[in-house]
């Protein structure tokens, strides 16, 4: 393992924050659990055992905090749950329950803290231990960093076996027997005599008795659920058209809203909405922060005359054209704009004045996110409260934001989280929440859906960072002797907390992520993040850093690699420092037959490994040059997440992540021009569609010992593995997304 | 206007030229079919008139009068799934599932007319239906099953 390097200013991110926020902590308040919110909830004949479970005379009902996004994860964490509590699929129901500190995630922090996720050293476990302290002391119940599994893997089960642990000793209390005669089994309590008591019927009784908490999790040999093909929990309701999403809430009495909001992240100076009034079911037209609302008895009709209002928008903060945009990024690479240096292995500097560089710049443009259920909230305000049904990753913020407009106190604000149609890290932003709870604000006791439009959510789209990087390397007897690779992007992290009103000291570690991290004992590698400012207000979008530094490290390295004459596989395992990685290198080698394959003329592959979120995932890229361009034949992926808890989903995602990385390298930018975003909808921002899919075939490894998630992983070496394919096929060296500018495709 | 959804006759009085879609979620409160673009460019409130696959979100209510609509709620439901629709779930297709009440009206109306079709046959009929979540090989899949089941039939 080579060494982490230096880091200039090792600060930990969300510690700084926190303490730059006051909050005052002690060995006390880290240790103490956070109430159970559920215990507001239950009746008389009602239990709740832990924040995860309740059972009530009629129903289990498992809470799944981690907002289904489109991810799966109401079937996980109930699926978690269930393994431990003998229930089969079918015999109980999900919610995903009220905002609160209980829910904290206990895994995000890990990839926060600036270590290598290969790094177990005291210094690099006690920095994450004192991130989770930090991130449970904040109550931050988040759904992202693919974080899901695990923050849920032992914390479920656990909730599962006191669960079961629980009903049975109310119904060894119940029924005069000893607990150690009694077995549980399909959602019931067996007794000594094989009577099967339902856990419903026992509700009443469980909920006098103290929770038992000394459980044992049960031998992954006895798992019955977990690893195994199991079918969604949504599925059935996703097929039917039976599933209601937040853009689905009806209320009595709702009306209708749609919004125009900055396009230019500005004020708006002034505007004529004397046509919107008049049209016909429009109930009003009102200001809110940054624009204007329309407030109508239907959707369309407040589409329609949101269309009609003309706007003087102030000018945007950042450059009007995107070629400022370029020219800022390029503008960084200097002392002043260094955030870090990640990585400064062997003498980086020497190795380079030896000669015979490889010296090259990539560049990497804004994305939307746009889910396909485009952002919208349905809020209804009273005098003593308020309601808001939205999908969010990020709850309890949900609840400060409208507290903050409404005059409520937060737990008066009752948030109802709400499956999403898509996310990709979209659902994180507020506008769509705040717009409706002022609008609700004005008309109270009269629930309001906002809806935005397709065109809207674009042009308020926070987008994922614009990057480039310029790379250096030295191949020497055939073999990547030297790399230096430095990145300049704006920070996501300070983009996003500066909007939670949370001010972050220190280095962003996604500025690098991917690259910094890359697993490779090259004799001389440095990696340094350089950060923008002034540049458009930047997002979370699917893989965060990794998505932009993953495309350029995992290019840049196949560059040197062909400059040393080596095989692109070949070198990468010779230079791969981690058992993990090298497990996956070697499995997507064997899946695609790479060394013992001969392709015929107009065919190439690339391969790309790159880790991030603590996965290693190597992906190989077949592609045919043809005469209308290239085509993507086939897909090879395999990634460690350490224990695959449902290999059905896990297959769908890593599919979907790499569709996801492909489409938007091959086929999609976001620019600016007069201070606002150029695309409007998907007739020119398709991501992927069908006819360009590829087979895309999945081998997920369990060695990596820690749990992981999979929603993001496969996201970074899809574009680099593109990349290095089509220079495999063609001798063309393709180094700025998206291709198409420079390659045509199928 | 009258306009007879999954065989239930209903009553409206909205303007000629609002789109079917939002005249079936925001006014008879069938939200099945879903809002993604509102330009024909993704699929998502996909419904069949009179058989055929239309988006609804392109169609005058007007066009509609008088004709069959049928949205995702009247192709099958979780007790008398569509062949389609069962396809969907063995294969498990759905990840966010916003996408697939289209995907799924698109596909039961292209084998009616194409019952055994290639790859790019569902290329050529399936790649107006924009998925985000990127489940087309499931969707490839899913669709040459329920070409089984429904030749099977």
């Amino acid at each position: 393992m080579s060494r982490a390097g230096t880091i200039a200013r090792r600060t930990f991110l969300v510690g700084s924050a926190v303490i730059a926020g006051g909050i005052a902590f002690g060995v006390y308040a880290v240790r103490a659990p956070h109430a159970n919110p559920l215990k507001d909830e239950v009746g008389p004949d009602e239990a709740t055992f832990n924040p995860w479970v309740k059972i009530t005379p009629e129903a289990v009902v498992l809470i799944t905090p981690h907002v289904d996004i489109g991810q799966g994860s109401a079937a996980m964490q109930s699926l978690l749950i269930a393994e431990e509590m003998d229930l089969d699929p079918g015999q109980y129901e999900t919610e995903f329950g009220p905002p609160a500190a209980a829910y904290w995630n206990t895994a995000q922090a890990d990839d926060a803290a600036p270590f290598m996720s290969t790094d177990d050293s005291i210094v690099a476990e006690g920095a994450r231990g004192a991130m989770t302290s930090l991130f449970k002391l904040l109550g931050m119940q988040i759904t992202g960093g693919s974080s899901s599994t695990p923050d849920s893997f032992d914390k479920l089960r656990e909730a599962g076996a006191v669960a079961r642990e629980t009903l049975k000793a109310a119904a060894a209390k119940k029924h005069g027997v000893a607990v150690s005669d009694l077995k549980t089994g399909k959602g019931t309590v067996v007794l000594p005599d094989g009577t099967e008591i339902p856990y419903t019927a026992l509700a009443a009784e469980a909920a006098g008795i103290d929770p038992v908490t000394d459980v044992t999790l049960r031998d992954p040999s006895e798992w019955r659920l977990i690893g195994k093909e199991t079918r969604r929990t949504d599925i059935v309701a996703k097929s039917t058209g039976a599933m209601d999403y937040g853009i689905d809430v009806r209320l009595k009495g709702m009306v209708h809203a749609t919004v125009k909001l900055s396009p230019r992240r500005g004020v708006l100076n002034g505007h004529d909405s004397a046509a919107a009034e008049k049209m016909r079911g429009v109930r009003s037209v009102i200001p809110v922060e940054g624009g204007i609302a329309v407030v109508a008895d239907n959707t369309w009709r407040a589409f329609q005359a949101a269309d009609t209002i003309s706007f003087d928008w102030a000018p945007a903060a950042y450059p009007a054209e995107q070629d400022g945009h370029w020219e800022k990024v390029a503008a960084s690479f200097n002392a002043d704009s260094l955030d870090a240096e990640w990585r400064n292995d062997g003498e980086v500097d020497t190795g380079l004045a030896e000669g015979g560089v490889t010296d090259v710049e990539y560049r990497a443009p804004y994305l939307a996110h746009q889910p396909l259920e485009p952002l919208g909230a349905v809020a209804l305000v009273t005098d003593e409260k308020a309601e808001i049904w939205a999908s969010h990753q990020i709850p309890r913020y949900v609840q400060q934001k409208v507290a903050a407009i409404t005059g409520h106190e937060a737990e008066k604000v009752i948030f109802h989280n709400q499956y999403a149609g898509g996310s990709f890290g979209h659902r994180l932003e507020f506008h769509n929440i705040t717009a409706a709870a002022e609008i609700a604000n004005t008309m109270r006791g009269t629930p309001v859906k906002l809806t935005l439009s397709r065109e809207e959510d674009f042009a308020t789209d926070f987008p994922r960072q614009i990057s480039i990087a310029r790379g250096q390397g030295v191949a020497r007897d055939g073999r990547v002797e030297t790399l230096s690779l430095d990145i300049a992007s704006p920070s996501v992290l300070r983009s996003q907390m500066g909007r939670l009103g949370v001010s972050v000291p220190g280095s962003d570690a996604q500025l690098p992520a991917g690259a910094w991290n890359a697993p490779y004992a090259v004799p001389n590698f440095r990696v340094r993040a350089y950060a923008v400012e002034g540049l458009a207000p930047v997002s979370s979008w699917r893989s965060v850093g990794a998505s932009t530094a993953g495309f350029f490290i995992e290019s840049f390295v196949d560059e040197v690699i062909h400059a040393a004459g080596a095989d692109p596989l070949e070198e990468r395992l010779r230079l791969c420092n981690w058992d993990v990685a090298r497990g996956v290198l070697e499995a997507v080698g064997e899946m695609s037959n790479w060394s013992g394959t001969t392709l015929p003329e107009g065919k190439g592959r690339g391969i790309a490994m790159v880790v991030s979120f603590g996965v290693p995932t190597a992906e190989v890229v077949e592609v045919t040059k043809t005469e209308a361009g290239i085509r993507i034949d086939k897909v090879w992926v395999a990634a460690d997440v350490g224990r695959v808890v449902d290999p059905v989903n896990i297959e769908n995602q890593v599919q979907g992540a790499v569709v996801w990385g492909l489409g938007h390298a091959m086929n999609c930018e976001l620019t600016y021009a007069d201070g606002m975003p150029q695309q409007s909808n998907f007739h020119e921002y398709e991501g992927m569609r069908l006819y360009q899919c590829p087979q895309i075939e999945v081998k997920m490894l369990e060695n990596g010992g820690k749990v992981k998630g999979i929603g993001e992983p496969p996201v970074p070496p899809a574009a680099p593995a593109l990349a290095n394919a089509i220079f495999a096929a063609t001798g063309q060296r393709i180094r700025e997304m998206p291709f198409n500018k420079h390659i045509d495709f199928v | 206007m009258k306009l007879r959804v999954n065989d239930t006759i209903h009553q409206v009085d909205v303007e000629p030229d609002m789109p079917l879609l939002w005249v079936l979620r925001d006014e008879l409160g069938i939200t099945g079919p879903k809002y993604g673009c509102g330009i024909a460019r993704c699929g998502a409130c996909t419904v069949h008139v009179d058989g055929m696959a239309v988006r609804a979100c392109q169609m005058p209510v007007e066009e509609a009068e008088g004709k069959a609509i049928t949205t995702i709620e009247g192709l099958g439901t979780p007790d008398a799934l569509h062949a389609v629709q069962e396809a969907w779930i063995e294969h498990q297709v759905a990840q966010c599932g916003y996408c697939q009440s289209g995907q799924i009206m698109q596909a039961a109306s292209f084998l009616e007319t194409n019952p055994e079709p290639s790859d790019e046959d569902i290329d050529r009929a399936m790649s107006s239906n924009l998925c985000r979540c990127g489940t087309y090989p499931r969707i490839r899949a899913a669709i040459h099953a329920a070409a089984g089941k429904l030749a099977g039939a």
